[in-house]
């Protein structure tokens, strides 16, 4: 009896500690005195800004910070919104599910990984939000989850970010041809991709009838028939048509993104976001009548055949036509510096600053549905922040504090040289000289490979 | 009847000309380009001056410059001038687009192939060319990568329609030098078969370094009457010290290892590239007075455990230990033309505007030994100069002029053109007659 008392105790316990942990951590703060790059509502000179409970719930001149508020000077430096990133693959310990060319079924946000230092080196570059992507092997992929970089919690549940939208990754082109046509599965060609995502969707279609008509049967008196199979997959496929899931779609030539907008149209799915999207400036008019979004490189190209034909002025050509485009990193290396990345759109096709900055801070918000949240520094939003020492679209520009819910997530000059959180007690302390620039470790093709050692080693150009 | 004829002939010369004007080609003459800003690297700014260009060299430059008869004049007002930048590391020419083995002549099959030359493979014609030149990247060294002794890499200006026409008067040797520790975290071997894999792959570059000493030694003993022997024919100049051996080493004790290794074979002309974790062992590397190509500076950190902008601080710590430093983009998206933001990034995490300047003009025109052309606004040098509308470094910055051995380039790349033709596509949505 004692003993099952005990253990009792311990699960309350344990329960009460994960709860704990689980919730997020939101920061009272005042930033004094900065440059504020609103994104939405033009730039306040040596203006302050109030953060209570981790929103913003005053932007103005000579406020005081009540009692135990903790005061940021940001006196001669430049506060804008937290950068948010629509492709990402960081914060996740496994991004493809490769063994089908449809995988809708699985979910990144069941391997959030809150230990990667991935995390905290983005938010020394000034991102608050990520949205962690399933990789592109699969022409229908798995669910993504949208993130936020509360780099010092433990607990797996405290990054995501809550309420917002459910996300999935589709895939076109060479990605999901090579890795199941080159298996001999289909799709091997772009046809292949096309048949592979209408079968799918009508599938679910069927699907959706068969539980309906259950449904309705059921109210019936008497009713004694057994319901249609559960699939986790034709589920998460219905909820795509039903509007509850915005498909990422990884995507390069401006044939397939016509070819998806079509399968769009027919299967009235609205929400739908292409990501890298290299010839994307070719179907501009298209994709802006659709509403279809753009989330692209900014001057990525070269690393396959299917990019060849990219040209840096991408952002540019997406955003004069009317399409809401975001510039994104997939790549733990350019995740660090958007900023700078959204930059190049001043030299290559002129952008304004506001247009530059939009392009990595309300316009991603946008396409991840988060946009009433976060993406711009207005009252009652989420004050995720990130501060620089210049114009952040200067090359010479630093970031100094990067603020998540009104936490001081990173700080440049209380910046230890290990920021790992998580030291295996049997890793040896030298762990060895990795190449960054020769691969990355998060990007598209993750976990294709045959092992990890060829994952690592040799995964070098596929994004 | 004769009034169409002439029409005729009128309109055909017109349409001649209009189709002329859509295939732009590089020019020569003699250039003043007038009225410019002019960051010379080596002599300080020069307000509102004007730089001559005449048989593709800078034959005056100052406030006080005297315009030629004849000369093309290009306002500068407003504008700045600087030299070409040189990228000390790429692929350029030799890489076309990843993932197709026919698209790339990066890496040669054999441990030992210094007889491969970057020089023989590089295509004029590569789209990465022009597109490099436009953002005022004008000279680039070409590497052949692959293991331990690689190929013999190339300088090259971005212009010309043959390998000749383009080489800018360096080679190197480059050898890769046995990674002799741990590959990161994921790398599962034990200590022992590390130190075993080391050691072997050290006694096989000793095996190949003591082989070309004798085959020196007999090349000078038979006055160079022996067989054929590409690889040692290849490292002749390396031994003798009249060419340059790169040296691509990255992790902080294969730098120690290298640098004990150059000084153990007495080795004459030597450069580091890569040099990731030289902030390390700096002191080590300059007191050891071996120059280094260092970069991507937009890198991440080699070890988890490392500050999350050591890649961005390296080139600036390690010229502040005394280190000779060049900046490199090492692109392997053919992104060659963010050399000036390896540089800015370099420049704002401590190593200064200045310095990161130098690092990708006139040192690694030195550190090539083609200073007297290349690497700084003088009179006397190679006209290869950019103009653009502000700091060289800024991402904003304009681009308007690129002048390589005095020829001004067009202003054009598959990319400038792919936006022109796309940014008010026509016919846009529908298709009317």
């Amino acid at each position: 009896m004692q003993t099952i008392k005990k253990i009792f105790q311990i699960i309350f316990f344990s329960a009460l500690v994960h709860s704990g942990f689980a919730q997020e951590q939101k920061g009272n703060l005042l930033i004094r005195n900065g440059n504020v790059i609103t994104v939405t509502k033009g730039n306040l000179e040596a203006t302050d800004i109030l953060i209570k409970e981790g929103k913003i719930t005053r932007i103005g001149k000579n406020i005081q910070a009540p009692q135990d508020y903790r005061v940021l000077d940001a006196t001669g430096l430049f506060v804008m919104p937290g950068i948010i990133d629509a492709h990402s693959h960081a914060g996740i310990d496994a991004i493809n599910e490769a063994t089908t060319p449809v995988s809708a079924e699985v979910n990144v946000g069941d391997v959030l990984n809150p230990f990667q230092v991935s995390l905290y080196r983005a938010l020394a570059g000034g991102v608050t939000t990520i949205h962690a992507m399933h990789g592109s092997a699969n022409a229908i992929g798995g669910q993504c989850e949208t993130i936020k970089l509360r780099y010092g919690v433990k607990d797996p549940e405290a990054l995501r970010m809550e309420g917002a939208p459910r996300t999935i990754k589709f895939a076109l082109g060479e990605n999901p041809t090579r890795v199941h046509g080159g298996g001999g599965i289909v799709p091997r060609t772009r046809m292949g991709v096309e048949f592979v995502i209408r079968q799918a969707f009508s599938q679910a279609q069927e699907y959706n009838t068969l539980w309906e008509e259950y449904n309705q049967q059921k109210q019936q008196k008497g009713f004694r028939g057994t319901p249609p199979p559960y699939s986790t997959r034709l589920e998460t496929l219905s909820d795509i048509l039903k509007g509850d899931i915005i498909i990422h779609c990884h995507s390069y030539r401006a044939d397939e993104l016509q070819m998806m907008l079509k399968v769009c149209k027919d299967f009235g799915i609205k929400n739908i976001v292409f990501q890298h999207v290299n010839e994307g400036f070719k179907v501009a008019p298209e994709l802006a009548e659709y509403g279809a979004m753009a989330s692209v490189f900014s001057d990525w190209w070269a690393y396959k055949l299917e990019v060849y034909y990219s040209t840096a002025y991408n952002a540019a050509i997406l955003t004069k036509n009317g399409v809401t485009t975001s510039i994104n990193s997939d790549d733990g290396e350019l995740m660090r510096h958007l900023y700078h990345e959204a930059a190049k759109t001043q030299k290559y096709g002129g952008l304004s600053e506001n247009e530059a900055l939009a392009l990595i801070t309300i316009n991603p918000a946008k396409q991840l549905g988060i946009d009433k949240r976060v993406g711009s520094i207005e009252i009652s939003k989420e004050a995720d922040l990130a501060v620089f020492k210049n114009h952040p679209l200067s090359i010479y520009t630093v970031p100094m504090f990067t603020i998540v819910d009104g936490v001081v997530r990173f700080d440049r000059e209380k910046d230890p040289d290990d920021m790992r959180m998580y030291i295996d007690p049997k890793l040896a302390v030298d762990e060895g000289y990795s190449d960054g620039a020769k691969h990355h470790a998060d990007n598209c093709m993750g976990d294709t490979g045959k092992n990890s050692m060829r994952l690592f080693e040799q995964n070098l150009d596929e994004k | 009847m004769k009034i169409l004829k002439y029409l005729l002939c009128f309109f055909l010369l017109g349409y001649g000309l209009a189709v002329q004007a859509q295939i732009p080609k590089a020019k020569s003459g003699t250039f003043a380009l007038t009225n410019a800003s002019i960051e010379t690297i080596t002599n300080g700014i020069i307000t509102n001056g004007t730089v001559i260009i005449t048989g593709g060299k800078i034959s005056a430059l100052g406030s006080d410059a005297k315009i030629p008869e004849g000369a093309e004049i290009i306002d500068c007002s407003g504008l700045w001038i600087y030299p070409g930048m040189i990228d000390s590391g790429s692929r350029l020419g030799l890489f076309e687009f990843g993932q197709a083995s026919q698209a790339s002549d990066v890496s040669e099959l054999g441990d030992v192939v210094p007889q491969m030359r970057a020089i023989t493979a590089v295509n004029p014609n590569s789209v990465s060319i022009p597109l490099t030149r436009v953002s005022g990247v004008t000279t680039a060294l070409t590497v052949p990568e692959g293991s331990l002794f690689s190929g013999t890499a190339s300088l090259i200006n971005l212009h010309g329609y043959t390998p000749d026409q383009m080489y800018a008067g360096f080679d190197a040797v480059v050898l890769n030098y046995p990674r002799t520790g741990r590959r990161g975290q994921f790398d599962r071997r034990t200590d022992e078969e590390i130190q075993k894999t080391a050691d072997k792959e050290i006694a096989r570059l000793n095996e190949v370094w003591e082989k070309a000493t004798q085959y020196h030694k007999l090349d000078s003993a038979t006055k160079g009457k022996m067989q054929y022997y590409p690889e040692m024919q290849a490292l002749l100049p390396v031994v003798r010290g009249t060419m340059t051996l790169m040296i691509d080493v990255n992790a902080s004790k294969d730098i120690e290892s290298a640098l004990k290794w150059v000084a153990g074979k007495k080795i004459k002309k030597v450069v580091f590239s890569g040099v990731a974790e030289g902030w390390r062992v700096a002191d080590a590397i300059a007191s050891a007075r071996i120059p280094v190509l260092t970069g991507p500076v937009l890198n991440l950190p080699a070890r988890q455990y490392d500050a999350y902008d050591k890649a961005y601080a390296n080139a600036g710590l390690m010229k502040k230990a005394g280190v000779k430093v060049a900046i490199k983009t090492d692109s392997r998206t053919m992104n060659n033309r963010n050399l000036p933001y390896n540089a800015g990034f370099a420049a704002a995490y401590g190593m200064g505007r200045e310095e990161a300047l130098k690092a990708i003009t006139i040192v690694p025109a030195e550190i090539f030994g083609v200073d007297d052309k290349l690497g700084s606004v003088e009179q006397g040098k190679s006209a290869t100069l950019v103009v653009c509308d502000g700091d060289l470094l800024e991402t904003k910055t304009q681009v308007k002029h690129v002048f390589i051995d005095g020829w001004q380039m067009p202003m054009v790349s598959r990319q400038t053109l792919l936006y022109e033709e796309f940014l008010n596509r026509n016919p846009g949505l529908t298709k009317e007659k």
